[in-house]
């Protein structure tokens, strides 16, 4: 009997494990909460100065080499810089070097390193340190990666770097916002890192949370505002709420619009965009989508303003084409309108490809990111009108990555694209033989203008050759882009200067108390 | 002392069958570490370079064994999520918190639930049963995570007792540990306290229906000296049992309110650390769990046997 109970007790141990590991997060939605007017929330932080950041992936590593997650560079940005870094329009601007210069041949590009940069610990930066973290992280990125192109790094003097290339690349210094971190320091980079940013590290808590402080050091004057920032892991967004409205957290960003209406009003809702191109991806190996007629169909049938409507209150960005609007530069506009909502024309191209009376197909849709699930609804309302019934499939990130990503074993999928600074990083993977074209798009026509954009030297030919690929992609309905989903970021009321990036990056060294 | 040896070997042989079947349900789940990792960065080759480091690219079976092998040393080691922080330390810093949380919500049980399933036992009013029934369906029934929520809108978002999530390990300041832990071991031991209130008045009733309650009434006893020197005693040894039972649920109870509150103890971890596939993690923390709960299985059978004579292991 008693041998009984142990057997049932662990039983029950088990049991739990396996079905947190089925459900995962089991909180209910809060329902609403007063709204106070006024200013913003008194936590008691602002007279230590100091503010908590809200923060919905963990840190995978400290090690700004290694580390993988959107979530964590967006962190490590406050740490670590590299000889260039980001700006909140997308371009680049000179950090550890105080300027660069392309070749005309795009052969090589030539920093120069910027006088008084010290890392954390107050050592100078040295062109060795800079030499050493390029190639470590080039090593680590692998031959696959864009860092490949790198023929070597020559020092040519004390503060003069050289990268050579093997191929031309006007685009490859947008790669060099890799972080610059000591060689000295190498022992520790997962542990006690050391960069140049603007925030050193204090300690970190896996999980938990990340704490760094001001960095007095700091070569860009006047920067940081804050003298202390501590990174809070909240996964859940409605617990993410929950913590707003108690004072918890300061800011946390990629709130639905439902969840930022339950915020209450010692908080600023900004409105930015995640930078990501969501919509239903395509397989073109799979009959019908190997028909372009049939891609047309769906596009033409589904309602991209409705899902924007439904699940952002119109605040996301419709997109036509594989990139997202806030690359200005390179953004084509005209693939927008490319497609309209009409049922007509659908039900009109359906029937020339053979399939008058719609098919059936499976949709799958990773659960990691809820707005995809609702898309992917109503994606399937909007075909049930021209007679194609989709049905939906619900899967755990890492299977979806496993079989649909990597085995492009699928029909379609509900997913989320992403690129970096560098535009042809938003569309590498459309061509052909690229490892990650999980769509198995196959266009001549645009591996062959892919080909010319990232050789291409002129600044204004390479906007052209970028809008061109783009217009491929919506002509061809390579596969259905929907939106660039709108990022609701709850910001305390006392705090100002909080700006977007159309990179992961939280930047905490312009943000401050008004 | 051969009793205490043969609960050994069985704790061994449960551990390892129990670290088994967690590994091979690992090798069965879709999906790896690796894949967690490099998310939508991934590329083959990354991947492939990646498991290598990991040592993913060995047989589960061979996998095990070196596992089994360095914990048998008392190394779990190394977290495949996170770079270079060992297993060991990530359960240090979190098992303070946890045993605290579990060790509160005990406490909760004891002195609450004792008291009141005496007194449900004693008044016996048609009134006294109905409220006492329905408070103890009511809290029955009520998941811990639910509570969980509904206890923070009214302590922390109305009443402003404690800011949820702003938890301070004990290390730091036992007193704000243990003041902020109450929430959630209310959110754990409410729906226990129920059960053993409920468990507990039942026992009591059925003691006072025994031939010897009636001889005790004869010689003179009153009905306090009846209830408190010869039933009660009697009536404590099936709630033993129950609550060992319940001490159990408790440490199952805390995974799920961890997350609620917070509270960064080995629940919180184990969710994590199964969403990232890092087996690992997972491996030493359900082993912890299971041995726990077999040592207080242990240790009821051993107050079971100093309270009730009759029992011979």
């Amino acid at each position: 009997m008693k041998r009984f109970k142990t057997i049932v007790s662990i039983l029950i141990a088990l049991v739990t494990v396996a079905a947190l590991a089925a459900c995962g997060n089991t909180t209910p939605e809060p329902t609403g909460s007063g709204t106070q007017s006024g200013g913003g929330a008194s936590t008691g932080r602002e007279a230590s100065n100091t503010v908590v950041v809200g923060i919905s992936q963990e840190l995978d590593s400290l090690d700004p080499h290694n580390a993988e997650y959107a979530g964590t560079r967006e962190v490590l940005f406050n740490i670590f810089e590299g000889l260039v870094k980001a700006t909140p329009e997308g371009e680049i601007e000179p950090a550890v070097a105080s300027d660069y210069k392309i070749a005309d041949d795009a052969l090589s590009i030539t920093f120069t390193l910027r006088d008084g940069v010290t890392f954390h610990d107050g050592s100078a930066v040295t062109a060795e340190d800079v030499k050493y973290s390029i190639e470590r992280y080039a090593d680590i990125q692998g031959e696959e990666s864009a860092f490949s192109n790198i023929k070597d790094i020559v020092i040519a003097d004390d503060k003069t770097v050289v990268v050579n290339l093997n191929e031309p690349s006007t685009e490859f210094v947008y790669e060099l916002t890799c972080a610059i971190v000591p060689q000295a320091n190498e022992a520790n980079f997962a542990t006690s890192p050391i960069g140049t940013g603007p925030f050193k590290f204090v300690s970190a808590a896996p999980g938990e949370n990340l704490i760094v402080e001001k960095y007095d050091g700091y070569w860009k004057e006047g920067f940081p505002y804050l003298d202390g920032v501590t990174f809070q892991v909240v996964t859940d967004a409605k617990m993410a709420v929950t913590y707003l409205n108690a004072g918890t957290i300061d800011i946390y960003q990629y709130l639905t619009a439902d969840q930022a209406g339950t915020v209450n009003g010692n908080y600023n809702i900004l409105e930015g965009s995640v930078n990501y191109v969501q919509g239903m991806f395509l397989n073109n190996a799979k009959a019908p989508f190997d028909d372009v007629r049939v891609r047309q169909a769906i596009y033409y049938a589904v309602d991209r303003d409705m899902i924007n409507e439904m699940i952002f209150g119109g605040k996301s960005h419709i997109i036509g084409t594989n990139m997202i609007p806030a690359a200005t530069k390179y953004y084509n506009a005209d693939t927008e309108t490319t497609y309209t909502h009409d049922v007509a024309k659908a039900k009109e191209l359906l029937a020339e490809a053979g399939y008058p009376n719609g098919f059936t197909f499976t949709i799958t849709v990773p659960n990691n990111y809820a707005p995809h699930e609702s898309t992917a609804n109503i994606i399937a309302d909007n075909l049930a009108e021209v007679g194609i019934t989709a049905k939906i499939n619900l899967v755990e990130f890492n299977t979806w990555f496993d079989e649909a990503f990597v085995g492009r074993n699928y029909e379609a999928t509900v997913v989320a694209v992403d690129g970096r600074l560098a535009p042809s990083t938003f569309f590498d993977k459309n061509v052909s033989t690229a490892s990650n074209n999980f769509t198995n798009y196959n266009n001549p026509e645009f591996d062959k203008v892919y080909a010319q954009a990232t050789a291409e030297v002129d600044p204004d030919k390479k906007v052209e050759y970028y809008k061109q690929l783009q217009q491929i992609l919506a002509d061809d309905a390579a596969s259905i882009y929907v939106q660039d989903p709108s990022n609701l970021v709850a910001v305390n009321a006392n705090l100002e200067g909080y700006v977007f990036y159309p990179i992961s990056a939280q930047d905490m060294s312009v943000v401050k108390y008004k | 002392m051969k009793y205490v040896l043969k609960k050994i070997i069985t704790l061994i042989v449960a551990l390892l069958l129990i670290s088994l079947i967690v590994f091979l349900a690992f090798s069965v789940l879709p999906s790896d570490a690796a894949i967690a990792k490099l998310g939508q960065n991934a590329t083959p080759e990354r991947l492939a370079a990646l498991r290598e480091q990991m040592g993913l690219n060995q047989p589960v079976f061979v996998r095990y064994f070196v596992w089994i092998g360095n914990a048998f040393r008392g190394d779990f080691g190394q977290s495949l999520q996170y770079t270079g922080v060992s297993v060991n330390s990530l359960i240090a810093g979190r098992l303070g918190n946890s045993a605290l949380l579990s060790l509160i919500s005990f406490i909760m049980v004891i002195v609450f639930s004792i008291p009141i399933g005496i007194f449900s036992a004693k008044r016996r009013t048609v009134v006294g049963k109905a409220t006492m029934t329905t408070v103890t369906q009511l809290t029955m029934g009520i998941p811990s995570f639910f509570l969980g929520v509904l206890i923070t809108y009214a302590f922390s978002l109305g009443l402003k007792w404690f800011i949820i999530g702003q938890y301070t390990p004990p290390a730091k300041s036992f007193g704000a540990a243990v003041v902020y832990l109450i929430f959630p071991a209310l959110a754990i031991s409410l729906p226990k306290i129920a059960m053993t209130v409920k468990f507990l008045a039942t026992s009591i009733r059925s003691e006072l229906h025994k031939d010897y309650v009636r001889t005790a009434y004869a010689k003179g006893c009153t009905r306090n000296q009846v209830l408190y020197g010869h039933v009660l005693k009697n009536s404590m040894v099936p709630v033993i049992t129950f609550l060992g039972v319940i001490v159990a649920e408790i440490v199952a109870g805390s995974i799920v309110v961890e997350q609620v509150f917070a509270v960064p103890g080995i629940g919180t971890l184990l969710i994590t650390a199964i969403t990232n596939r890092d087996y690992p993690v997972v491996e030493a923390v359900v082993l912890l769990i299971a041995f726990f709960i077999i040592a207080i299985n242990f240790i009821v059978d051993m107050i079971y046997m100093a309270v009730d004579p009759r029992v011979k292991l």
